[in-house]
């Protein structure tokens, strides 16, 4: 089933949750809500499930609105993020629960809805443990019981709060892939929401990026990773130095040198903000880049992590390398170093005044470039 | 004895003053509780069994029994559904006031229990307020075994209650909003998956509201009209026999009462040890 | 005020219950059923009681309350609840301590021991004091012939008024000194202070509220006992008669609106007491939260 939402507003008292939301969702999608905690991604979730009513706006499942429609009559499997299992019911009883409550003239005869809630309690791969409670189950074991009764209505869409928060790292990982799996081989459409970056990009088809109750960008993993559509993204998909630059005739200027030329598209001159990653700063070759006096080491496993102060105007900057990477020997404290900026984003500063006088450019200008080292 | 009072070795603690605590607990309890409990026991031996049964299954002393008990029994089933849907209330609901509601639920704790019979006999009296209200209707409460049952009501109403209102409050609505998810209506929410959550707790305030009306007296003497076969209790039936003298057919009558409502709370008891192990409820 | 504007919603979009709210109708009948149960058995019975109290006039509601008999009859109430309540601090205090500061074997057997009284009949427990200590009973002769009265006399009272009220100081400090565990004892002591020390200036400060919590309800169950007080006090008037034995014997003499004087002075001691305990619950709710969910 596909799902159009348009302009989504949604407020509790003085806190806007939603302000306009759009987002189209195709039938069969895999789709991760990301953002902070009190981004609004929980709220969409509840709006789409019916567990919030939207303020205003449209939600339409397959064409039909049903923004006014209450939960139990849109069919939407829903797994919590503490997994809301019954506690007085076995897990069997749990999974069967969504049958059994069908109005009579669609509910199936009782052996047929055991056989059903012992096909599904197979497929999540508990077969045997039809008869424990839940406080008899490990958090997996619980996360994949939601999951089987969400799926015995056959929703129309899958929903999933926080579906790994609850559990620990390794068992995280492992259900993350069955999870995919399970996607792989059922077809429904999911949307699940996440604050782990991570988590998002290895699961999501595409991923939605949202913050203060807005959109801020909906991409595939690649997308948002690679073209940010704001500093917000910039910085919450990974760990970010920012330096505030001057843009002057396509060259980037920081503390009055010239630390990288742009060579693709325009960006307007004056004040920019150079977003960069740790692991995007590289060894000069004696062209441009930025010159810093290293501060400290720390080399922890597979990386080695150095802050480095940047020589006029003493920023503090974190760079990254692989622990065997070539330019890592240059990494002593002291050592004076240039480093290149083999990628980075460039965002017009929203709090800072313009500098040009010749009015401020109001769009947030980006750009993106790349060498290949 | 003494192997209460000498701490295991493994278990010692560092902090002091176990066998000043425990001895005075020991000593209080025995010499307020246990001693004069166990005096009931010996007296009514002094019948003898056959006179003890004759005591206790003489047709008043029967009735008595069976009044007290089944009103207590009634009295305690009113409180658990009312109660439930008063806490239900409480919680869920806002209401012009709901305060002045929660803060009265305890009066039955606090109002001394002679207080609450006289005025529940006002209000349920033919000439009462509401006792003519059902008077109208052909119900007559005061002076029949209804006003036992209404007395009982009262002096159990605070335990389901309070024992219901705190497990819903700490009730997650996630539960709700599954079973909504999943296709149940409200009714069906509230009877497949809240009921039985609060369950436990209504039972325990039964249990309570049970116990404590089985042996109430003081607000039920004066609504009770305490005829002899019909609306006398037994607690009244020991303080008869106590004011003509029979000790031991008093205190035949209150190890009956005794063992009645321990053996009571005992199955009540096992009933919700089974329940816990049935859902393993190990959280 | 027009039916619409009543009925005029804030929200107009929510036109749909949300998963966990009824219908608002749902709502309203239930609040109703709630409160006409809590008016029936709660709200119309205390009025009542105030009502009959004042019906013939502030002047025989005076009188009433200062007669000779009244007044000896407060006398003696508070006296027993002066007496009771602080012998079952003592107790409530030392039982604490010694069930939840310790492990030894028959603890749970204690715990259901010290709750006994809860499902016995105070009558029951006047007449094993009188089987004790009355005229007849195993110390009667000797008592008799020292010329020491107990039942039938003030002492009786108390020990009767003890007896009932006995779990109620202990039943609030159990659960709380449970969630508190012993690592504040055991830190002081590490630091050098005595038992008492500990006791005075560790543990008490983290349960005062508990405990005054548990006083109230004591002391309130302590002035209104009727039933085992009833028993073993012989209905002396001016002698031994309590509050709630000189409430019934005006009843039963007719004398309904002396009756509902002195029950509405109880009246009053309870509806303090409620005051009290929302104050305590709505001040220190965190400390009685532990309590509240035993």
């Amino acid at each position: 089933m596909d799902i159009q939402i348009r302009k989504l507003h949604k407020s509790f008292g003085d806190f806007n949750a939603l302000a306009g939301v759009d987002l189209d969702i195709a039938s069969g999608e895999l789709i991760a809500l990301l953002g902070p905690s009190g981004s609004g991604k929980t709220t969409l979730l509840r709006c789409i499930a019916g567990l919030e009513f939207p303020d205003r706006g449209e939600i339409r499942f397959d064409g039909e609105d049903v923004a006014e429609r209450p939960v139990r009559e849109r069919r939407v499997g829903f797994v919590f993020q503490h997994y809301a299992l019954f506690r007085h019911m076995s897990v069997l009883d749990n999974v069967a629960f969504g049958l059994r409550v069908r109005e009579r003239r669609e509910r199936q005869p009782e052996a047929l809805i055991r056989q059903r809630a012992r096909e599904l309690i197979e497929l999540v791969q508990l077969a045997g443990l039809e008869k424990r409670y839940p406080s008899q189950l490990s958090g997996g074991q619980k996360q994949r019981v939601a999951l089987a009764r969400a799926l015995a209505i056959e929703p129309r869409v899958l929903l999933l709060d926080e579906p790994f928060g609850a559990l620990d790292a390794r068992v995280r990982k492992d259900l993350r892939q069955w999870l995919r799996e399970l996607h792989r081989r059922t077809g429904y459409s999911t949307l699940f929401v996440t604050h782990d970056q991570e988590e998002a990009l290895e699961l999501a088809d595409r991923v939605v990026i949202m913050n203060h109750g807005a959109i801020e960008q909906i991409g595939s993993v690649d997308e948002v990773y690679e073209r940010p559509a704001s500093p917000f993204v910039f910085d919450f998909l990974g760990d970010t130095n920012v330096l505030r630059a001057q843009v002057h005739e396509r060259r980037v200027q920081f503390d009055g040198a010239d630390i990288a030329v742009l060579d693709g598209r325009i960006h307007p001159d004056g004040a920019a903000d150079v977003h960069v990653r740790p692991g995007d700063l590289r060894l000069g070759d004696g062209g441009i880049g930025l010159d810093v006096v290293v501060q400290s080491l720390q080399r922890t496993g597979p990386v080695v992590r150095a802050v480095v102060q940047t020589s006029g105007s003493k920023a503090p900057v974190r760079v990254e390398w692989p622990h065997l990477h070539h330019d890592v020997p240059a990494l002593r404290p002291g050592a004076q170093l240039r480093l290149r900026l083999l990628q980075f984003s460039l965002y017009t500063p929203q709090s800072r005044p313009p500098t040009s006088s010749l009015g401020a450019p109001i769009l947030i200008g980006q750009e993106r470039r790349r060498d290949h080292a | 004895m003494s192997a209460i009072a000498q701490p295991r070795r493994r278990s010692r603690s560092i902090i002091p003053g176990f066998n000043l605590s425990l001895g005075f607990t020991l000593l209080y309890l025995s010499l307020i509780v246990l001693i004069p409990l166990s005096a009931i026991f010996i007296e009514s031996a002094k019948l003898g069994w056959h006179g003890f049964l004759d005591t206790v299954l003489a047709p008043r002393v029967l009735a008595a029994l069976r009044l007290s008990f089944g009103a207590a029994l009634i009295g305690a089933t009113i409180n658990a559904v009312f109660g439930t849907l008063v806490a239900w209330v409480l919680v869920r609901y806002r209401f012009a006031g709901k305060r002045l509601f929660d803060a009265l639920i305890d009066l039955p704790f606090a109002l001394p229990t002679a207080v609450a019979g006289i005025a529940l006999t006002t209000l349920y009296a033919t000439n009462g307020w509401i006792g003519a209200w059902l008077a109208g209707a052909g119900i007559k409460v005061a002076y029949t075994p209804l006003g036992v049952i209404v007395a009982c009501t009262f002096i159990g109403l605070p335990f389901v209650v309070r024992t219901v209102q705190p497990v819903l409050e700490d009730t997650e609505k996630e539960f709700e909003e599954a079973a909504a998810s999943l296709g149940a209506t409200r009714l069906q929410t509230v009877l497949r998956v809240i009921v039985p959550t609060v369950l436990p707790a209504i039972v325990t305030g039964f249990t309570l509201a049970f116990a404590r009306a089985a042996g109430e007296y003081g607000s039920i003497i004066f609504i009770a009209g305490n005829m002899p076969m019909v609306s006398e209790i037994a607690p009244l039936l020991i303080v008869i026999k106590l004011e003509e003298f029979d000790y031991a057919g008093a205190s035949a009558v209150a190890v009956a009462m005794l063992s009645l409502s321990l053996s009571l709370l005992l199955a009540i008891n096992g009933l919700q040890l089974w329940m816990r192990r049935r859902h393993g409820a190990a959280r | 005020m027009n039916l619409s504007t009543i009925d005029a919603r804030p929200t107009p979009s929510r036109r749909h219950p949300t998963a966990t709210d009824e219908r608002r109708w749902t709502q309203l009948v239930l609040i109703a059923i709630a409160v006409l149960f809590l008016m029936g058995f709660l709200l119309l019975p205390l009025i009542a009681v105030f009502d009959e109290a004042l019906r013939h006039g502030w002047t025989l509601y005076r009188e009433a309350i200062t007669s000779p008999d009244a007044l000896a009859a407060i006398r003696l109430t508070l006296l027993t609840a002066g007496i009771a309540v602080p012998m079952n601090l003592l107790f409530g205090v030392a039982a604490a301590w010694a069930i939840t500061k310790f492990t030894f074997p028959g603890k749970a057997l204690l715990v259901s021991l010290i709750d006994l009284p809860f499902s016995v009949s105070p009558v029951v427990a006047g007449l094993s004091f009188i089987l004790i200590f009355g005229r007849h009973g195993w110390f009667g002769p000797w008592l008799f012939d020292h010329d020491i009265r107990i039942v039938f006399a003030m002492p009786g009272i108390v020990i009767a008024t003890v007896f009932v009220t006995f779990p109620f100081i202990a039943r609030e400090l159990i659960p709380l000194m449970q969630e508190q565990g012993t690592d504040h004892e055991q830190a002081a002591l590490t630091l050098g202070a005595s038992g008492w020390q500990t006791f005075w200036r560790v543990t008490l400060p983290n349960i005062k509220w508990g405990l005054l919590y548990g006083v109230l309800l004591c002391t309130a169950r302590a002035m209104g006992e009727f039933g085992a007080v009833s028993v073993v006090s012989g209905h002396i008037r001016g002698e031994t008669n309590t509050m709630p034995l000189h409430v019934e014997i005006l009843y039963n003499e007719y004398a309904f609106s002396a009756a509902f004087a002195v029950a509405s002075l109880l009246a009053v001691f309870a509806l303090v007491t409620l005051g009290l305990k929302t104050y305590l619950e709505w001040r220190h709710g965190d400390e009685l939260a532990a309590t509240r969910r035993h």
